[in-house]
């Protein structure tokens, strides 16, 4: 099988002198939505920022091993790491809409690439916010402050941002946490849809969600990849009994 | 809060609340006094004409000019400087850095460093040293390192308060650091940075030792950076000290408040929209 | 390419503080230090004696000018500033702390040559009626220094008190203590160190303030008997005699400068002392 979109190869990473992730192999695959799910302090996020580089913003970060994308080494010494973060988007859990309009939010991503005409920056601020389910309430206030959005229309924002560069990847770190219900599960719908065209990957608290959601899930624990199964499976007959008593909430 | 308990707790409640009042009555009093007896010699003719019999007739416009030609001079060069230097230490130095410490270490000396002191540096450094001459360059320039720190300061307390998630998030994209900085960051931070500047700005207009002692003390209206200029407030300390026109002085005086009037209204209203934008 | 043009761009902006402060240091001491070395830091500190014109530079007139209107102004400026402080951290509502914190703001913002002036047309004449001498004397300085120091001892001061946990004072009231009580016993001494630097910044800004206090003085060069006579500070000897001095002359108001220079590192040292102390 060929469909893998990430492949993970031996990654361990340090903060510090302390070892956040151990070793970790796992084929993530295509168009497919993977879960990260895990105590927290479990390594899953930081998992998750190592798949476009991101740790390194964190002083005194190293990495080891190999991420591969596309058949390329994202670790290796001749990687450009904009490229990568092009690629591969994020969303994170706190909506966080930059402080200037809709519109500009939207080809923010596009303008950085070097797109400047208006009219192909209109059509991509269009399609990222219809893809994103934000077109219709926003359409006609493209240029009012994006801070005036809701929390649930602003993560879709932040989803429209990351859809518009065209990543093949998309990370989402918690994106529904600080959400209410409604647009929490606006959110899931959103997922679901979007997987058709991108690869997903999510770390979530919640299991319900990530048994919604996701097909396949990873159970983190202290740094260590436990088990990665397709997500029925998972949740149904766990192979590792720490597995089984995280998902039946015994701990963490 | 409550008023305090007994007798005694009652009377030290007085007598704080009293010093309070005491305090507001003499920023009034100051206020009031200049304005009362400044109003009646402001008028067209004291705004736009040049003074003449040093000062005890005519207006005091080449004093206006000289005193926003030294501010802008200043900030042309403190501006981005000061900024530059926040971005710097914030953005592109790691948080507990030693570069970092020595750049604020010396940044506090200099905004203690009392004005007189700067006039003299400026005196023998831009004046004497390199030739500048009592010129609009020579003040400004020692203006320029008078606010430095303030800019420098104010500029890096609204970057650090700009969210990490703004960063990250335009980094995720594929944004170079230099992009996320200029695109992302700065204007995120701008009312705080203008906050600054504005403070900044009322700083160079009431100084007047340092002017003194760099830019000189010329009448004429300058019109090259190389001219020599005096400010609004070096024309108010001859006037008042030499007992030239004690009316012009309170005309001059009058003027200066109105400026740092408005300057500090236009700060707090600049802070004001700062905090609006990082909480949306 | 562009990135680290850029970067280098801005190490060199944050570089200009640090050059900054070394050029001052180098050419105010440059033209300070051979003039007292000539005269013999002794007699350039000790002697009352200032007469440029025959070569006799003694500062020590000045030194106790200085002196007497910084710690004049502290004497009713502290008192003063903490009262303030108390008011706006502990008493005032946010409404009245909030039209408070407007007018220190303002005080702050008053430029000195303005305070200088109102001291000259009010305060002097007062003084001259009412108090006896000229009028122009250590004590009108240290009245108008009095106020110019408030907003930067209110400033600091009042942070600090604020900055005093709130279960301190829960916990003093919830034993019994009255108001006061809490306040002189558990929240003054707790931001201590904070409202020492506040002091003592108030006091490196008093002695290094000059066109408040040549406006007011009186300027004259010798040791006064009484603080309604008339002083010279350092500040003002630069000021009053930097537009005709030549020679040694104007390497002895650089040396003067320097004098000065030096009160406020030592006066920074302390208060980065004390706010270390503190925490």
């Amino acid at each position: 099988m060929n469909s893998a979109a990430i492949m993970v190869r031996g990654l361990n990473v340090f903060y510090q002198q302390y070892q956040a992730l151990h070793h970790i192999d796992i084929d993530i695959e295509s168009n497919k939505v993977t879960a990260l799910i895990g105590p927290s302090g479990c390594g899953k996020s930081t998992f998750l920022r190592s798949l476009n580089r991101l740790n390194e913003l964190i002083e005194g970060t190293r990495t080891e091993g190999q991420v591969v994308i596309d058949g390329v080494d994202i670790y290796a010494e001749d990687t450009d790491v904009v490229k990568l973060r092009k690629q591969v988007g994020i969303v994170f859990q706190k909506p966080s809409a930059f402080p200037m309009s809709i519109y500009d939010n939207v080809a923010y991503g596009p303008r950085i690439h070097g797109v400047n005409k208006r009219m192909v920056l209109d059509e991509i601020v269009e399609k990222s916010l219809k893809q994103a389910n934000l077109w219709e309430e926003v359409k006609d206030r493209l240029h009012a402050s994006a801070l005036r959005l809701s929390g649930g229309q602003q993560q879709r924002l932040v989803i429209a941002r990351v859809l518009s560069v065209n990543p093949a990847i998309i990370l989402m770190d918690e994106p529904a946490s600080a959400l209410d219900p409604i647009s929490a599960s606006k959110l899931e719908d959103l997922i679901a849809e979007l997987k058709t065209t991108y690869t997903i990957v999510i770390v979530t608290h919640n299991m319900q969600q990530a048994a919604r959601v996701s097909d396949a899930t990873a159970f983190f624990l202290n740094g260590h990849l436990i088990e990665y199964q397709p997500t029925e499976k998972l949740f149904v007959h766990p192979r590792d009994k720490r597995t089984e008593d995280y998902i039946t909430g015994r701990f963490g | 809060m409550k008023p305090f308990g007994n007798r005694r707790e009652q009377l030290i409640y007085y007598t704080i609340c009293s010093g309070a009042v005491f305090v507001a009555l003499t920023l009034v009093a100051i206020v009031a006094f200049v304005a009362i007896k400044g109003v009646g010699c402001i008028s067209w003719e004291f705004l736009t004409e040049i003074p003449s019999r040093m000062g005890k007739e005519g207006g005091i416009s080449s004093a206006i000019v000289g005193t926003l030609y030294l501010t802008l001079v200043a900030l042309v060069l403190s501006v981005p400087l000061g900024v530059g230097a926040a971005v710097y230490l914030t953005e592109y130095q790691p948080r507990v850095s030693r570069f970092t410490r020595l750049v604020e270490l010396s940044a506090e000396a200099l905004a203690g460093i009392p004005s007189i002191v700067f006039g003299l540096f400026g005196f023998v450094f831009f004046v004497i040293f390199l030739g500048w001459g009592w010129s609009v360059l020579s003040g400004g320039l020692t203006l320029a390192l008078m606010i430095l720190p303030t800019i420098m300061r104010t500029s890096q307390e609204a970057i650090t308060a700009v969210p990490v998630e703004f960063r990250e998030n335009s980094l995720a994209l594929g944004a170079t650091k230099w992009q996320t900085t200029s695109k992302i960051v700065i204007p995120s931070a701008l009312p705080g940075i203008i906050t600054g500047v504005i403070l900044s700005i009322g700083r160079s207009v009431g100084e007047t030792a340092a002017v003194l002692l760099t830019a000189g003390s010329a009448l004429g209206m300058p019109v090259l950076p190389t001219d020599p200029a005096r400010s609004m407030a070096v024309h108010l300390y001859f006037l008042a000290s030499e007992g030239i026109s004690m009316e012009r002085a309170y005309g001059t005086a009058l003027l200066l408040i109105i400026m740092i009037l408005i300057i500090n209204y236009l700060a707090n209203l600049s802070l004001r929209r700062f905090s609006y934008r990082l909480k949306g | 390419m562009k990135e680290t043009l850029i970067e280098k761009l801005l190490f060199f902006s944050a570089l200009v503080s640090i050059l900054a402060i070394i050029l001052i240091i180098i050419f105010i001491c440059s033209q300070g230090i051979p003039l007292v070395a000539r005269v013999g830091i002794k007699n350039f500190l000790f002697s009352t004696t200032w007469d440029p014109a025959n070569g006799q530079f003694g500062i020590a007139t000045m030194l106790v000018g200085s002196l007497l209107v910084t710690i004049g102004a502290l004497i009713w400026g502290v008192p003063l500033g903490m009262a303030l402080s108390i008011f706006l951290a502990e008493i005032a509502s946010p409404r009245v702390a909030g039209i408070m914190t407007s007018m220190v703001e303002l005080l702050a913002g008053i430029p000195s040559v303005v305070y200088g002036f109102f001291g000259l047309a009010v305060i002097v004449p007062f003084i001259r009626e009412y108090i006896g001498g000229p009028g122009f004397s250590a004590l009108a300085g240290a009245i108008i220094l009095g106020i110019m120091i408030l907003p930067t001892i209110v400033n600091i001061a009042c942070d600090a008190i604020k900055a005093v946990p709130r279960e301190y004072t829960e916990g003093s009231l919830a034993l019994g203590a009255t108001r006061w009580q809490t306040i002189s016993r558990i929240v003054l001494p707790a931001a201590r160190s904070g409202i020492i630097a506040a002091i003592v910044l108030g006091m490196g800004r008093a002695i290094g303030e000059t066109m408040a206090v040549v406006m007011v003085t009186g300027n004259v060069t010798r040791i006064p008997g009484s603080i309604v006579e008339p002083v010279r500070t350092m500040t003002s000897n630069v000021v009053l005699e930097m537009g005709y001095a030549s020679g040694d002359h104007q390497l002895a108001l650089f040396a003067t400068g320097m004098v000065l220079f030096i009160f406020i590192v030592i006066l920074n040292l302390v208060v980065t002392a004390s706010l270390k102390a503190g925490e």
